[in-house]
């Protein structure tokens, strides 16, 4: 039996009656989301521990679907008449005479394991937890006197969910989620400088010791931050730009992942729709998504609905093969589910979501790339991304850069802006690396005001021709030209 | 038990093990949404929740926890382990609840007119009927607009309540609705999409369902067909709707956490010339019926009226209790808290002076230059003032609106920015916490072709 099930004493009985109401008007499927969530984080700032914070939250959807319709209710209180309230209500979005019935409900037993934490991070002491923000803090202090600001924050969280469907479906899954992040400032003369690292995943705190460690990101940070005070005012227009690998695979999350989602697709609101089968990147270019990587910060047994997360391919040299699924979108669509329907919580209604997105290695050396580029800019490390999914146009700002002079990186560049326009750009990538990296699993994305973690990856890649929004005009007109 | 009196048992019951200083939220709420699309209902949904959150001090230690569990072990279990959380802090010497004398309400708590009857009247139908009137005014706008996003109208009420151990306890409630459209233009290739809304705490205040259909699908048609613009350096319009954000970034360099920190490009610079002459921006948490505005702040200091910039000199930052302490000044009232962590800094309604120029007035005084109706991507380094986001727009040619610009970035520092703003329009627009009108900035960096 689940962790929810035996918490709140919920028999299949009771699962079976909730779901017969919220079919009760006639709706063609109906769901139940239970999500019990414990938080722990806790944050330093100034060398000092100023904050620690515990705390639960507990709840249930209820969805019904009739045709493309969908009703929904939550409530945070689990008491049998609540439940029933929130299944009556959610039934209401239905009305007509067919009744679909309730299948029995059968357990399904998980066929992964993608995160065998030996002790979730809610076990474990919170002493522990802010030992890391001390080490942090020290390390990054230590690197250079021009740093004087470190903040450093660690957050976890342990969701245990239960999934039942009117198809008899139960399904349940308890998901550990944990990341740490340094911030610091570095200053020089009337300079000042940002330099941020983080990591984290679907881990245990022992993934801090042995993978990445405070220090490691503290270094990191510093580096960043220290680089930047030497960095230049990033060029205005028109370059070829060298992506490095990892972190920057927020393109293929921004220029084409979002485009991919069925919702907008079946709409045809997106700059993708009706587009499979078509050339939307260049042969060099294959793009997956996919939610059963071990550990990653983007990865679930099971998808929010009860569907097994798999391996998409979405473009596949070039061509335009599959979109991001959830449940409503398939049913239409009458495609399988590709266990991508997801949700921020229980207060929310599942849609398409990518997971773990990323593009897979090609044959380039990263040196043979950079060495190919006579002016242009390198961008090793993005803030964050925006799309606009009609028009496809996207934009992300590069927190760490180079300008690429002569096959060189030559000098650090701040303040550079990438913009273009999704269905295009991965149309101009001419090089592929072999050096394929996963980001640091810190990526969290927003969607209609839900935010879900994900993952990005790509190897190094060139894009032949891309707008960099920087400041320097001059240097842009009379040197970046090609 | 009545939240407040709830609220008020914990605080004592915490003090009575052991906390020093104790400070208790309950938020409660609910909302019911439709959301329509060509014509059919596609979404319904109803919620309400609550949840509590409780701060301790212990010493100066400070720890906090939260709950949606409001069963008598959930409450137990909330008050236990903030009790137990609160050991692996560390002492820091600006912790404290505000002074007992900085404590209660800035003004009575219906003088806001926050909370409005006429939205918790609105039937589930007549909000599936705003919605389907405003989808259809935006697709019977014109023979271009070929598909939508859909419309959604919603409303909602909240509570927030607080009590600590210095002896306050207050709680006021407020009403929101809204109405929204997404219409899609297409022409010659081109797909675009835009918006427009209307939001109010009170259901008169809404704009009709005509009105934002008809908005949304003149803005979705504007941007058909548009053209990427060679690098240079023009004026710049902001429309009301992205000048906010121009604003949001003040607001958030004059934030007592950003100042403190010297994370901000306003930090130090109180008295100071931090934009032009003509800038004047307040802090109003009184203003009736504005989104901003409450009788209280989170940590139950009296709301109230602070200069931030007169006449383009930095007058004042925006407080809390603790960044007061930390900057050696007063709380001016700003405390704003979830349910978890500590206190941060939030606005009243912050509100960018009028001008006296009209919008049309504003773009007829450029020769050449943009006119930004959306701006995307989070180019903004508070901490330098470097500013680089991607933009759309129209065009200015000769004192008028030409066509579509995008896959552009405007480009500058906002140091320089907040002195550059040349005119400002007297359309202020009151749909969220930040207030302002058209501006105009004499010079960025366009960067495109």
């Amino acid at each position: 039996m689940s962790f929810i099930q035996s918490r709140y004493n919920l028999t299949e009985a009771d699962l079976e009656r909730y779901l017969g109401e919220a079919l009760s008007k006639g709706g063609d499927y109906a769901d139940l989301y239970f999500e019990y969530l414990t938080t722990t984080s806790a944050s330093l700032d100034e060398s000092i521990v100023k904050s620690a914070s515990q705390g639960v939250s507990v709840g249930c959807g209820v969805r019904v679907i009739s045709g493309e319709k969908t009703g929904y209710a939550y409530t945070n209180d689990l008491a049998p008449e609540k439940l029933t309230h929130a299944a009556r209500t959610a039934a209401q979005i239905a009305a007509s005479s067919s009744k679909v019935r309730v299948a029995g409900l059968e357990e399904q037993k998980g066929t992964q394991d993608l995160y065998p934490v030996v002790h979730t991070p809610g076990d474990v002491e919170f002493s522990q937890k802010v030992s890391l923000l001390r080490q942090a803090d020290e390390a990054a202090r230590a690197y250079d006197a021009r740093i004087f600001r470190v903040e450093v924050g660690y957050r976890d969280s342990v969701r245990h969910i239960l999934i039942v469907n009117s198809e008899g479906v139960v399904r349940s899954d308890t998901q550990p989620l944990t990341r740490l992040d340094v911030s610091v400032l570095a200053r020089e003369g009337d300079k000042m400088e940002r330099g941020h690292d983080g990591t984290g995943g679907r881990v245990g705190l022992d993934y801090f010791q042995t993978e990445r460690t405070p220090e490691d990101l503290a270094k990191e940070a510093a580096r960043q931050a220290i680089l930047q005070l030497g960095a230049e005012e990033a060029p205005a227009g028109e370059m070829p730009v060298v992506l490095g690998p990892g972190w920057p695979g927020i393109l293929l999350h921004e220029a084409v992942g979002h485009g991919l989602e069925a919702d907008f697709n079946r709409k045809q609101l997106s700059a993708f729709s009706g587009m499979i089968g078509r050339r939307v990147a260049s042969e060099l270019c294959t793009v997956i998504d996919d939610g059963h990587i071990p550990s990653r910060r983007g990865s679930m047994n099971v998808d929010d609905e009860g569907a097994t997360t798999g391996r998409a391919v979405l473009i596949e040299k070039g061509i335009l093969k599959a979109y991001l699924q959830d449940r409503l979108s398939s049913r239409i669509l009458g495609t399988p589910p590709t266990g991508n329907g997801r949700r921020e919580s229980y207060r929310h209604i599942p849609m398409p979501r990518m997971t773990n997105t990323f593009m897979l290695a090609g044959e380039d050396a990263p040196e043979d790339i950079v060495r190919s580029v006579d002016r242009g800019i390198y961008c090793a490390n993005f803030g964050g991304g925006q799309v606009d999914i009609t028009s496809g146009k996207f934009v992300f700002s590069a927190s760490e850069s180079y300008l690429i002079e002569g096959g060189k990186l030559t000098r650090p560049v701040r303040g550079a802006t990438l913009i273009g326009n999704g269905p295009d750009v991965l149309t101009k990538v001419s090089r592929v690396g072999h050096d394929l990296k996963l980001d640091r699993g810190i990526g969290t994305c927003g969607k209609e005001g839900q935010s879900v973690p994900v993952g990005v990856g790509i190897p190094t890649i060139k894009i032949d021709q891309l707008t960099v929004g920087g400041t320097n005009v001059m240097r842009a007109g009379s040197t970046f030209q090609e | 038990m009545d939240y407040l009196d709830l609220a008020a048992d914990l605080v004592a019951r915490a003090r009575k093990q052991g906390a020093d200083e104790v400070e208790c939220v309950v938020h409660e709420g609910s909302s019911f949404s439709v959301g329509v699309r060509l014509g059919e209902i596609e979404q319904i949904k109803d919620s309400g929740s609550k949840a509590i959150g409780l701060r301790v001090l212990q010493g100066r230690r400070a720890a906090s926890t939260f709950s949606s569990d409001f069963s008598a072990e959930g409450i137990n279990v909330l008050l236990q382990s903030a009790l137990e959380t609160v050991r692996f802090t560390s002492d820091d010497p600006f912790n404290g609840l505000p002074e007992a004398d900085e404590l209660g309400v800035g003004i009575d708590p219906a003088l806001l007119e926050l909370y409005h009857d006429d939205v918790l009247a609105l039937t589930a139908e007549q909000k599936i009927e705003m919605a389907l009137s405003a989808e259809a005014a935006a697709l019977d706008a014109d023979a271009r607009i070929t598909n939508s996003e859909g419309a959604d109208c919603s409303s909602g009420w909240s509570r927030s309540v607080l009590a600590n151990s210095n002896g306050f306890a207050g709680e006021y409630s407020s009403t929101y609705c809204s109405l929204s459209v997404s219409p899609l233009a297409e022409s010659n290739g081109s797909k675009e999409r835009d918006f427009w809304y209307s939001v109010s705490l009170s259901a008169a205040g809404l704009d009709s369902p005509e009105e934002v259909g008809r908005r949304a699908a003149e803005r979705a048609l504007r941007r058909l067909n548009p053209t990427k613009i060679e690098t240079t350096q023009v004026p710049v319009v902001f429309e009301p709707g992205v000048a906010r954000s121009l604003l949001g970034h003040i607001f958030q360099a004059v934030s007592g956490d950003a100042v403190y920190r010297d994370a901000s490009f306003l930090a130090g610079k109180l008295g100071e010339e931090v934009a032009n002459k003509n800038i004047h921006v307040i802090d109003d948490g009184l203003r009736p019926r504005g989104f901003g505005s409450s009788p209280f702040d989170d940590e139950g200091v009296a709301t109230r009226r602070t200069t931030i910039i007169d006449n383009g000199v930095l007058k004042s930052y925006l407080l809390n209790s603790y960044t007061a302490r930390k900057l050696g000044l007063k709380t001016t009232g700003n405390a704003s808290r979830g349910l978890a962590g500590s206190p941060g800094v939030g606005p009243g309604n912050f509100m960018l002076r009028a001008g006296e120029h009209t919008a049309e007035e504003i773009i007829a005084s450029v020769d050449r230059g943009l006119y930004v109706t959306e701006l995307i991507g989070q180019g903004v380094n508070l901490v330098t003032g470097d500013y680089s986001r991607g933009a759309a727009g129209l065009w200015i040619e000769n004192g008028q609106l030409t066509y579509p610009v995008s896959e552009i970035t405007i480009g500058g520092n906002l140091k320089q920015i907040f002195k550059d703003i040349e005119m400002i329009g007297s359309d202020l627009d009151f749909r969220s916490a930040l207030v302002v009108p058209t501006l105009k900035v004499r010079l960025m960096t366009l960067a495109g072709k």
